[in-house]
C-alpha cells in the first residue's frame, strides 16, 4: 500500500525529476513548467482544504480545458478528493443534476457556468464553496459568501498540502455517462482504476520526457485519462487543444506541425474530418510517432487515407467502456488493403485486464463463438454512484471472480483478436460518446406536442452511427425538425441530439404493444 | 450574397435537417445554439465551405459560435473572404 503511486503522485514525481521542463501548454500559449504546474495544483488543494474538503469528497469542475482545469484536477486529487468533470457547454440543468447527484462539496466553475448553482439541485443540494474563474475579467464578482474569485488561489501556499496518502481503492474521479432511464449515471473510478490503465499505456507506448502529447477530448470523456496522466507521469509536455481549435479540421494539422506533437489521441470522427478537410498533405506531421483513436468505428476508407498520409506512425484503435476505460487494443497494419471495407477488429485484451466471452446460457463460449465481453481486473469500476442495484446488475461472477459485463457482443477471430458485432441493449456509441437511446426518448417525450417517440441508431455500411428520432404528434400539433432540435438542446448535450427526425401518424407496435424498433429501423433506414 | 445564402440553406437542409420545410430555416435561425449543428457537423460544414468557396477560416473564427450561428452570419463571413 505504501508503494502505491497515486495519480497526483505522477505530477509530484515529475516535478522533482523535471522541474524546468514544460508540463502544460495552455491554448492561450501559456506554458507551465513542472515545478510551476505542481505549485499551482498545490494552491488549489490548499484552498479546497480551507473550505473543509475531506478525503473522498467530490469536487465539480465546469470550466474549459486548460491550465486552470488541469490544476483543478490535480489540486482536487492532492486534497484527497475525487473530481467530477462536466461538459461546460451542456444544459445547466443537466450539470446541476450531476453535481447534486454525487453531492459535490465544492465546485470550480467560470462566469459562464456559475448558473449551475443559481438554484438548488436534487434534495436541495448546494456545494459549500464555489471557485469562479474569469469572473473578474467578465466584471462578475462573488455573488454570495460561498463564491470565491480565482485570485484567492494566489494567496495559497505553493507547498504540498498535508493530506494522508491515498490508496488504490480511494475514489479518484466520477465520469457521468448517458443513462437508460433518462438521467446520466456516475461511473466511479478509483485511483487504481486510473493508474492501472496509465501503467498499461506506459508499457505499450513507451512515453518519455521528450514526448509531446495532445489533449483533444474534454475531461468528462474517458479519453482524457490517457491525455492527462500519461504525459504527466513521464515528464512529457501536454498540449491542450482548445474546444475552438478542436472543431477546426484545417487547424489541427498545423497544430501538430507547429508544436512538433509526437502522440495524438482523439475520436475517429476528428481524424476522418482531418483526412477530408485538414489539408494534411500540405503539413509536416513527421514528428508524430503514435496516433490513438477510440470511441467509435473508424470508417475504413478514411482510415486507409490516414494510413497513406502518415505511413511513419503507429496507429492504434483503443476500445473499452468508461467502466474499464480501454480494455482491448488493435494496431492498424502498415497497409490497409484497397478492397477492405469491413472495420478492423477491436483487438486483443490489454495486459492489465482479463476477459471472458459469455454466451446466452451464461457460460463461457468456445473460442470463436459469439457472446458478451466481460472484463475483470484492476481497471474495472467501483460502481455507479448512489445506485447499488445498477452496480450489481453490471457484474457477473465466474469461477468466483467478478467480471464487468461490457454489453459488447464479440467473437474471437483466427488471429486472436476480438471482433465487435454489436449490442443487445439500446446503448450506442457516436463520436466516441456513449448514448442510451432511452435517455433521448425521455427528452423527446418532454415536448408537449409529442404523443409517441422513439430513437434508433443506424450505421450505414461501416460509416458513422446516426441517431434517428421518430415521432407521432398529438392531434392538431405540427412538429418541425428545427423546433425538435431546439427542444432537445435544452435538456441534452449536443452529442445526444438526434441527427434526423421523422414524423409518422403513429409508431408501429409489436403484438405485445411495445414500439417495434425492427420495423422502424427498416422504414427509416430505407428512407 | 443571396446566392450564397440559398446555397447554404440548401446544404444545411440536405445534410443536417432532412424533412424540415425550407421556410423554417430562415437567415437568422440559430444553428449552433439550437442544436442543429453539433461540433462535428460544424466541422463538416466549415470543411465544405472552405472547399466550395476556396477560402479558409482560422481557428479563432471557426470556434466563434456567434460567427457561425446563422446562415446570415456564415454568408457574411464567406462574402468578406472571397
Amino acid at each position: 500500500m505504501a508503494d502505491f503511486v497515486t495519480l497526483s503522485n505522477y505530477l509530484e514525481h515529475s516535478a522533482e525529476r523535471f522541474p524546468d521542463r514544460p508540463a502544460v501548454v495552455d491554448p492561450s500559449g501559456l506554458t507551465l513548467s513542472y515545478r510551476r504546474f505542481d505549485e499551482r495544483a498545490n494552491r488549489v488543494a490548499h484552498w479546497l482544504l480551507t473550505q473543509g474538503v475531506q478525503p473522498g469528497d467530490r469536487v465539480g469542475i465546469a470550466i474549459p480545458k486548460g491550465v486552470d482545469s488541469l490544476s483543478a484536477v490535480f489540486g482536487i486529487l492532492k486534497a484527497g478528493g475525487a473530481y467530477v468533470p462536466v461538459d461546460f457547454t451542456a444544459p445547466t440543468e443537466r450539470n446541476r443534476y450531476i453535481f447534486s447527484n454525487c453531492r459535490v462539496k465544492a465546485a470550480i466553475v467560470d462566469h459562464r457556468t456559475t448558473a449551475i448553482f443559481d438554484a438548488p439541485g436534487e434534495g436541495g443540494h448546494q456545494p459549500s464553496a464555489i471557485l469562479v474563474h474569469g469572473g473578474e475579467e467578465a466584471g462578475v464578482g462573488p455573488s454570495t459568501p460561498r463564491h470565491f474569485t480565482a485570485s484567492i488561489l494566489d494567496q495559497q501556499p505553493t507547498t504540498p498540502p498535508a493530506v494522508a496518502p491515498r490508496g488504490p481503492n480511494d475514489l479518484a474521479y466520477i465520469l457521468y455517462t448517458s443513462g437508460s432511464t433518462g438521467l446520466p449515471k456516475g461511473v466511479m473510478l478509483s485511483q487504481e482504476n486510473g493508474a492501472s490503465y496509465v501503467d498499461w499505456c506506459s508499457e505499450v507506448f513507451h512515453p518519455t520526457a521528450a514526448d509531446r502529447f495532445t489533449s483533444h477530448a474534454p475531461f468528462h470523456f474517458d479519453l482524457s485519462i490517457l491525455d492527462i496522466y500519461v504525459p504527466i507521469k513521464h515528464g512529457a509536455a501536454l498540449y491542450v487543444i482548445s474546444e475552438e481549435l478542436g472543431k477546426n479540421a484545417a487547424g489541427l494539422g498545423p497544430f501538430i506541425q507547429d508544436n512538433r506533437i509526437t502522440c495524438w489521441y482523439s475520436v475517429p470522427s476528428i481524424l476522418s474530418l482531418m483526412t477530408q478537410y485538414g489539408k494534411l498533405e500540405q503539413v509536416d506531421c513527421s514528428s508524430l510517432r503514435i496516433v490513438n483513436f477510440a470511441g467509435e468505428v473508424f470508417p475504413v476508407k478514411y482510415l486507409r487515407r490516414l494510413r497513406e498520409l502518415w505511413p511513419h506512425v503507429d496507429l492504434y484503435n483503443l476500445s473499452g467502456p468508461t467502466e474499464t476505460n480501454v480494455c482491448t487494443y488493435f494496431k492498424v497494419p502498415m497497409a490497409v488493403p484497397p478492397d477492405r471495407e469491413e472495420p478492423y477488429p477491436i483487438g486483443k485484451v490489454c495486459s492489465h485486464c482479463e476477459s471472458l466471452v459469455i454466451g446466452d446460457d451464461g457460460k463461457p463460449v468456445s473460442p470463436g463463438a459469439e457472446g458478451l465481453l466481460y472484463i475483470a481486473g484492476k481497471p474495472v469500476l467501483q460502481g455507479y454512484w448512489g445506485d447499488a442495484e445498477r452496480t450489481e446488475r453490471a457484474f457477473g461472477t465466474f469461477n468466483g471472480r467478478r467480471y464487468y459485463n461490457t454489453g459488447d457482443l464479440v467473437r474471437l477471430d483466427d488471429q486472436g483478436d476480438f471482433v465487435f458485432l454489436g449490442r443487445k441493449d439500446r446503448m450506442v456509441k457516436r463520436h466516441g460518446y456513449r448514448i442510451e437511446l432511452g435517455e433521448i426518448e425521455a427528452a423527446l417525450y418532454k415536448h408537449p406536442g409529442v404523443a409517441e417517440a422513439a430513437a434508433i441508431a443506424l450505421a450505414e455500411s461501416g460509416g458513422p452511427v446516426t441517431i434517428r428520432a421518430i415521432l407521432a404528434s398529438k392531434p392538431g400539433v405540427k412538429l418541425g425538425v428545427i423546433v425538435m432540435k431546439q427542444h432537445c438542446a435544452a435538456s441534452l448535450p449536443a452529442y445526444m441530439i438526434p441527427d434526423t427526425f421523422t414524423f409518422l401518424d403513429a409508431l408501429p407496435l409489436t403484438s405485445t404493444g411495445k414500439v417495434d424498433y425492427q420495423t422502424l429501423k427498416k422504414r427509416v433506414g430505407a428512407s | 450574397m443571396n446566392e450564397i445564402k440559398e446555397y447554404l440553406r440548401d446544404y444545411v437542409l440536405r445534410e443536417f435537417l432532412p424533412g424540415e420545410s425550407r421556410e423554417n430555416l430562415t437567415d437568422d435561425t440559430p444553428l449552433r445554439t439550437s442544436g442543429v449543428l453539433d461540433s462535428i457537423k460544424l466541422l463538416q460544414l466549415i470543411g465544405h465551405i472552405e472547399e466550395k468557396y476556396a477560402i479558409s477560416f482560422d481557428a479563432h473564427e471557426a470556434g466563434n459560435v456567434a460567427l457561425f450561428d446563422t446562415i446570415e452570419g456564415i454568408a457574411n463571413l464567406i462574402a468578406q473572404k472571397r
